[in-house]
């Protein structure tokens, strides 16, 4: 097994708990999935969707890898809007893998998006993968504040009831010697950082630099899975 | 008879050497298409294939290269080069002898493909990297023969399949190639001599005199060997004294783990400071050949070592083989014995060192079956089609390709002899488009079909990819250790990924020979310090785990079912008789269960004896059903006797488990979601060519940019079910699972007659389990459990409240 992978539950296992807690103000719920609800704004936000990821790798003399991660990214993101019932919908950047995948997606993809944007908001905020407008609708933003909360794909260091995505998160924990790796929400009292909701992402390690140097000592991180669990941030 | 040419005649006799009725059988033989020589070790093999072609190249007429030589070990070929040189400098042939392997220098590989030697030795992985080139044709266009070095090694792995897939490109080169396979003794030779010659070819099999049995026995020594425990730390002593007694010492462990700590203990007791090495692949390569050289010089005394010395680099003098462990597979303890003594006539002199008193009764029945010249073996099967991928793209690299041809170039190829043309284009398909359901790359197909029928690579760059990811050995992810420093210390060796993630900074283990500490993990690299410590705290890094044949497990059976043990040590007879008293042994119509806790786990022992592969389909099975009746299963390990379980709750009543419509019910979706058909598909998947081992020079790191290849397996089992690659997958777990029916089978056979024993703790034979590698988890209830558990202590050891 490669420990440095994501977890490798099948998408079955995915389903809607969540744990509640309190960020900026805001009642917040960690979903298992990887999305973030917020039921005051009736809000949905997934981050790093990296659609089109497996199309851009075979465009750049990449391996043809199974073509299926954009319909399978987009089917959990259609659970969790028929689930919540979700007014809003954030997709915190990275949302496509580059600016031409998002020309290059499958019709079916495109129309699947199209229809889980019907009667709903939608915000694509801009990534570093896809930094100009895309040709999908909805609003295309550098970042969106909403109350205390800003939303924006990269953290700043002077980010304050910030929510970002963009490293992948991922935690890695040792319980009676089996060791237990899954994406994870990392939160302190002013930032939270999403972990990546598509299908083909891979994680940075809590314990990496650039995430203990960004998170408080007293950071907290909420692992993704069937039962979302919270812990203090191994780091 | 033919004549040797008398200028190599008259220096076989200035040395005072006959030459060998096999030798001059081979030399007879050289007009052959395809000769296979088995011969046991000191017996000449090597000149034996090289002798035809010295005498045709004595003549002096030849231009370009006109022997390879392959065997599985870049240290072999340069072992052989030496060798090989002596006699042709006093001969006083003007012969060029190079080698070509991974350790060649890229100046010396490029004036190579310009102006080839006359007798080039490589590794099968260089030699189908030259095909790759597009001046192949030009560089192969004289080659005679080809003389391969432990074919019996390579026929069991998918590199052997890739050789052979090489030679029947080559023979397209050079249509009159000859072919040499020079093996150890196996159990059958028609096998490899099918394997090595051009199909339909005959070919001739000259078995050389195998010498005198072997002087092989159990060592006897005062102290006795533990119930469990894979060190044989009592047996030091009486090790060293022998030692003392010979002039070289091999000493052969089944993993690297216990080379490790038995090195490691014989040093502490190494009172003369007798000079003693250790061996094996973990080791950084420079320090393997620090070992290698000092040998050859006759510097050592004892090496200390695992399989990487399993084959045959001659070094001199070893006189003594010494197995510590039980020989898991009476075929290759004959091949390591022959190591010993490489007089031809003497007998080869080995002693067998059980490590604890189980392994006496598997030493013992090892025994027995060497004296009966009963050599076990499992016939392979045809080649894999994960190579034949990969060898497509080799083709792709040379440039454009005709598909027809390349069908009927590599149905030459004696693994792939029956592939049906169907069977080709999928492959074909899945190299030019990915072979999807969904077509969704017809603009970005890798292999593109021309306007003239031939097919060529769309991007030019690939070829450097292709080459770059070229090969078929699985080396599972591991990570190399330093020593800390400011810039980069002296890197020590490498340790799986695994391991390295279970270390927490302050742990120690053994490397080298050495305690050290972990440090931290900088990256990509173990970062450690020497520590002068007398024990170290971990000392498991897993190793190369064999699989005891299912002969030896018979004859262990049938030993169980004596009423007393007279062929066996006091010990070990007594030790089986305090398993009759608080348990029972195994009988061959009733299955034996052992329930019992042990280190905070309920643990599940259940004898089948069925062999390794059944034991394995069948933990995976159990495991399923455990899982259902919410038993909360985390994790199992088979041999080739029993397989152990371990869980949170302890299992009371086995008939649940054991019904054959449960088992059967959901076994399709329960294996084909495993952690053993996950890790086999990413095998394939690498050889195939769908994942990239090396991209430009840097190793894929921890970096979100790469993710698991389980997420491609799931992604494809749930979308596109009957892809290429999960045909190949389920047809490659079936060489490592049994299918239902033999564990249905099982079943028939012992009806109800289960025997369930509760007992307070492990029993002597369930205790030798533990050690076992290759342990697979177990992702269910019991994992979520132990999260909810570990969630709720770590927030209250921070004194944070649960949200």
């Amino acid at each position: 097994m490669n420990t440095l992978a994501s977890p490798a539950e099948s998408n079955e296992e995915r389903i809607m708990n969540g744990i509640d807690f309190t960020f900026a103000g805001q009642r917040l719920t960690a979903l298992g999935s990887g999305a973030l609800w917020c039921a005051a704004h009736a809000l949905l936000c997934v981050s790093d969707l990296h659609l089109g990821k497996s199309e851009r790798i075979v465009r750049r003399g990449g391996p043809a890898l199974p073509p299926y991660d954009s319909r399978e990214t987009l089917t959990r993101l259609a659970r969790d809007l028929a689930h919540t019932a979700a007014n809003t919908v954030i997709c915190l950047g990275d949302s496509f893998d580059d600016l031409d995948a998002s020309d290059a997606l499958a019709s079916e993809d495109k129309s699947q998006i199209v229809t889980l944007q019907a009667g709903r908001r939608w915000i694509w905020i801009e990534g570093n993968h896809d930094p100009g407008p895309v040709e999908m609708g909805g609003m295309h933003l550098s970042d969106w504040v909403c109350g205390n909360l800003i939303f924006r794909h990269i953290a700043r260091t002077d980010g304050r009831g910030e929510i970002s995505g963009h490293y992948h998160p991922k935690v890695c924990l040792n319980a009676k010697g089996r060791s237990i790796t899954r994406a994870a929400f990392l939160l302190d009292d002013t930032r939270l950082i999403l972990p990546a909701y598509g299908a083909y992402t891979g994680g940075l390690h809590s314990t990496d630099k650039a995430l203990t140097d960004i998170m408080a000592p007293d950071a907290r991180a909420i692992l993704t899975g069937a039962q979302p669990r919270l812990i203090p941030m191994p780091r | 008879m033919v004549q040797i040419p008398p200028a190599i005649h008259n220096w076989f006799s200035n040395k005072g050497w006959a030459i060998h009725p096999h030798q001059q059988e081979m030399f007879n033989r050289a007009a052959d298409p395809a000769t296979l020589l088995i011969a046991p070790t000191g017996g000449g093999k090597t000149m034996a294939g090289f002798l035809p072609s010295l005498a045709e190249l004595a003549e002096g007429q030849h231009d370009g290269l006109h022997t390879l030589y392959v065997s599985p070990l870049k240290a072999l070929a340069a072992d052989i080069r030496r060798n090989l040189r002596v006699p042709v400098e006093q001969i006083g042939l003007a012969i060029r002898i190079e080698d070509r392997t991974g350790d060649t220098s890229a100046t010396q590989k490029k004036r190579q493909r310009a102006d080839p030697p006359h007798i080039l030795l490589t590794t099968p992985e260089s030699l189908a990297l030259l095909t790759s080139y597009e001046d192949a044709p030009r560089m192969f266009e004289n080659v005679q023969r080809i003389i391969v070095d432990e074919i019996h090694a390579l026929a069991e792995s998918k590199r052997g399949d890739q050789l052979m897939l090489a030679l029947a490109r080559l023979q397209s080169l050079c249509p009159n190639l000859r072919r040499v396979g020079l093996s150890a003794t196996v159990e059958d030779p028609e096998a490899i001599a099918r394997f090595l010659a051009r199909h339909p070819d005959p070919c001739r099999i000259i078995q050389a005199d195998p010498g005198p049995d072997p002087d092989i026995l159990m060592l006897k020594t005062h102290e006795m060997p533990p119930w469990s425990g894979g060190g044989a730390a009592y047996a030091i002593p009486a090790v060293m004294e022998q030692i003392k007694q010979h002039k070289t010492t091999l000493i052969f462990h089944n993993t690297r783990a216990q080379a490790e700590i038995f090195f490691h203990n014989l040093w502490l007791a190494n009172e003369e400071g007798l000079p003693i090495g250790v061996h094996h692949g973990s080791l950084d390569r420079q320090q393997r050949e620090r070992v290698e050289a000092a040998m050859v010089r006759g510097d050592l005394r004892a090496i200390v070592c695992t399989g990487s010395l399993d084959l045959g680099i001659d070094w001199g003098d070893v006189d003594l083989v010494i197995q510590i462990g039980a020989p898991k597979n009476v075929k290759r303890l004959v091949q390591r014995i022959g190591r010993a003594n490489h007089q031809y006539n003497a007998p080869s002199k080995a002693i067998l060192v059980p490590a604890n008193r189980f392994e006496v009764v598997e030493c013992v029945a090892a025994l027995e079956a060497v004296g009966a010249h009963d050599l076990d073996g499992d016939p392979r099967g045809p080649g894999p089609r994960d190579v034949l991928c990969q060898h497509i793209l080799i083709a792709a690299a040379a440039g454009p390709f005709d598909a027809d041809a390349l069908y009927a170039e590599m149905t030459a190829a004696g693994p792939y002899a029956q592939v049906t043309r169907a069977d080709f284009d999928a492959c074909l398909e899945f190299c030019a488009t990915g072979g999807y359901a969904l077509r969704a790359y017809d603009r970005w197909q890798r292999l593109q079909q021309q306007l003239d029928g031939t097919w060529r690579l769309r991007d030019p760059r690939a070829v450097q990819r292709i080459r770059m990811n070229l090969g078929t050995i699985q080396d599972t992810d591991t990570l190399k250790v330093r020593l800390r420093r400011n810039r980069g210390g002296k890197p020590l060796g490498e340790v799986e990924e695994g391991f390295a993630a279970s270390l927490t900074p302050g742990d120690t283990f053994l490397i080298g020979g050495q305690i050290v500490r972990y440090e931290g993990l900088r990256e990509m690299v173990v970062e450690v310090s020497r520590r002068a410590d007398r024990k170290p705290k971990i000392a498991t890094f897993s190793g190369t785990k064999f699989a005891t044949s299912t002969q030896l497990s018979d004859r262990i059976l049938r030993m169980f079912a004596q009423p007393d043990w007279p062929q066996l040590p006091r010990h070990t007879a007594d030790w089986l008789g305090l398993q009759r008293e608080i348990s029972r042994l195994p009988q061959r119509d009733r299955l034996l269960i052992e329930s019992f806790p042990d280190n905070g786990r309920e643990h599940l022992c259940v004898y089948g004896f069925a062999g390794r592969n059944a034991q394995q389909t069948l933990g995976l099975l159990l495991t399923k059903r455990m899982e259902e009746i919410g038993l909360a299963p985390l994790g199992f390990v088979a041999t080739d006797y029993a397989t152990l379980i371990w869980g949170l709750d302890a299992v009371t009543d086995p008939r649940p488990l054991f019904q054959p419509d449960a088992l059967r019910n959901g076994l399709e979706t329960w294996l084909a979601g495993n952690a053993v058909m996950k890790r086999t598909f990413r095998a394939s998947a690498t050889i195939a060519g769908l994942i990239e081992r090396n991209t430009g020079g840097q190793r894929k790191s921890g970096r979100q940019a790469t993710f698991s290849s389980d997420i491609l397996y799931d992604t494809l089992l749930k979308y596109d079910p009957d892809h290429l690659l999960m045909q190949i997958t389920r047809e490659e777990a079936m060489r490592g699972l049994v299918d239902f029916g033999r564990i249905e089978s099982m079943i028939a056979r012992i009806g109800d007659r289960i025997d369930l024993l509760r007992l307070d703790r492990v029993s002597p034979l369930a205790a030798p389990l533990f050690l076992e590698v290759g342990k697979v988890p177990v992702k269910g209830e019991a994992e979520e459990r132990l999260l909810a558990e570990e969630s709720a202590r770590l927030l209250q050891t921070a004194g944070l409240e649960p949200a």
